[in-house]
């Protein structure tokens, strides 16, 4: 029984770092996304469906 | 009738991603904070729970494997309804949530795989055989790998939404493959023992941790999807605004 602890914590390591990597990606992803988003909107950059709204306001 | 005017009035409210935007920045911190506190509980429970007769201490991997596994069916059958929700209804967030879906599913299914050939190595005495479970796992994971590079390969998301809706519903057939190969073809793997008829053949002391580590990764995986979605629509709008600024620089040099 002792013999497999290797095992299991072969398994649970693998799938924390796993899944760490997946999650870590996910959150750079958003931060560059959030980050390309704001610099277009200072620099006065509007998608085309927001420049009705904007002119009328 | 004003009821199903209703209905279909919020269905195309959760079809505009700025809504879907607005929704997912109020669930997210919830969905987050509920993944974090049931799969602690799951773990805690697989801790706790008595070794199998059989099996020993290795069926704690029991407790990540069947999850990993489940979900990268699940996965799929979501990515699925995606294709026909691009296919049929052109639902605009239905191939956003199809691309975001298929990394995940894609990391899940490896999972499964690492963890069932940790299992295997000292159960079976062996890390893998080419049999019907496992094969079709293993194609599953393939699929997903090739319908990634397919979303990933034309510049115009609206291009490849079609291409990629196709190829994921082709590859569903292999789903109920996976499901039924331990019924159909003579395996190494062990049939189906939680979602069965009669009934699941797991000791309590091993189904409840089971299962509340299955609902805890079920909600990791939704939330990992919605802000991969998020993500994406993120994305599609800088690639539209660099486009109306780069249209807007020309203009300038020409007058």
């Amino acid at each position: 029984m002792t013999g497999h602890a290797g095992f299991i914590f072969a398994s649970y390591g693998a799938s924390i770092v796993v899944l760490a990597l997946l999650i870590g990606w996910i959150f750079l992803d958003q931060r560059m996304q959030r980050k390309a988003l704001q610099e277009l909107e200072s620099r006065g950059v509007r998608r085309r469906s927001e420049t009705k709204t904007d002119g009328a306001s | 009738m004003s009821d199903a005017v209703s209905k279909t009035g919020r269905w195309i409210d959760l079809a505009n991603p700025t809504r879907f935007l607005n929704l997912a920045s109020v669930i997210l911190p919830w969905l987050g904070g509920l993944t974090i506190l049931v799969l602690g509980i799951g773990l805690w429970m697989s801790i706790q729970a008595p070794d199998d007769y059989q099996q020993g201490a290795t069926v704690k991997i029991m407790f990540i494997h069947v999850p990993f596994a489940w979900l990268s069916m699940m996965c799929y059958t979501i990515m699925t309804i995606a294709a026909l929700g691009t296919l049929v209804w052109r639902h605009p967030l239905a191939d956003v949530s199809a691309k975001a879906a298929a990394p995940i599913g894609a990391v899940f299914t490896a999972l499964a795989l690492i963890t069932g050939s940790l299992w295997g190595k000292p159960m079976w005495g062996t890390w893998w055989v080419w049999d019907a479970r496992l094969t079709s796992v293993f194609v599953l994971f393939l699929m997903y790998l090739g319908i990634i590079a397919f979303t990933r390969a034309m510049d115009d998301p609206a291009k490849s939404a079609k291409a990629t809706a196709i190829l994921t519903l082709v590859g569903f057939i292999n789903i109920p493959i996976i499901k039924f190969s331990v019924d159909w073809w003579n395996t190494l793997h062990q049939p189906a023992s939680v979602l069965r008829m009669g009934g699941s053949t797991i000791d309590p002391s091993l189904l409840w941790p089971l299962l509340v580590m299955a609902i805890g990764f079920t909600l990791l995986f939704f939330t990992l999807h919605i802000m991969a979605m998020r993500n994406e629509i993120w994305r599609r709008r800088v690639i539209a605004m660099r486009r109306v600024a780069a249209r807007g620089a020309e203009r300038r040099t020409v007058q």
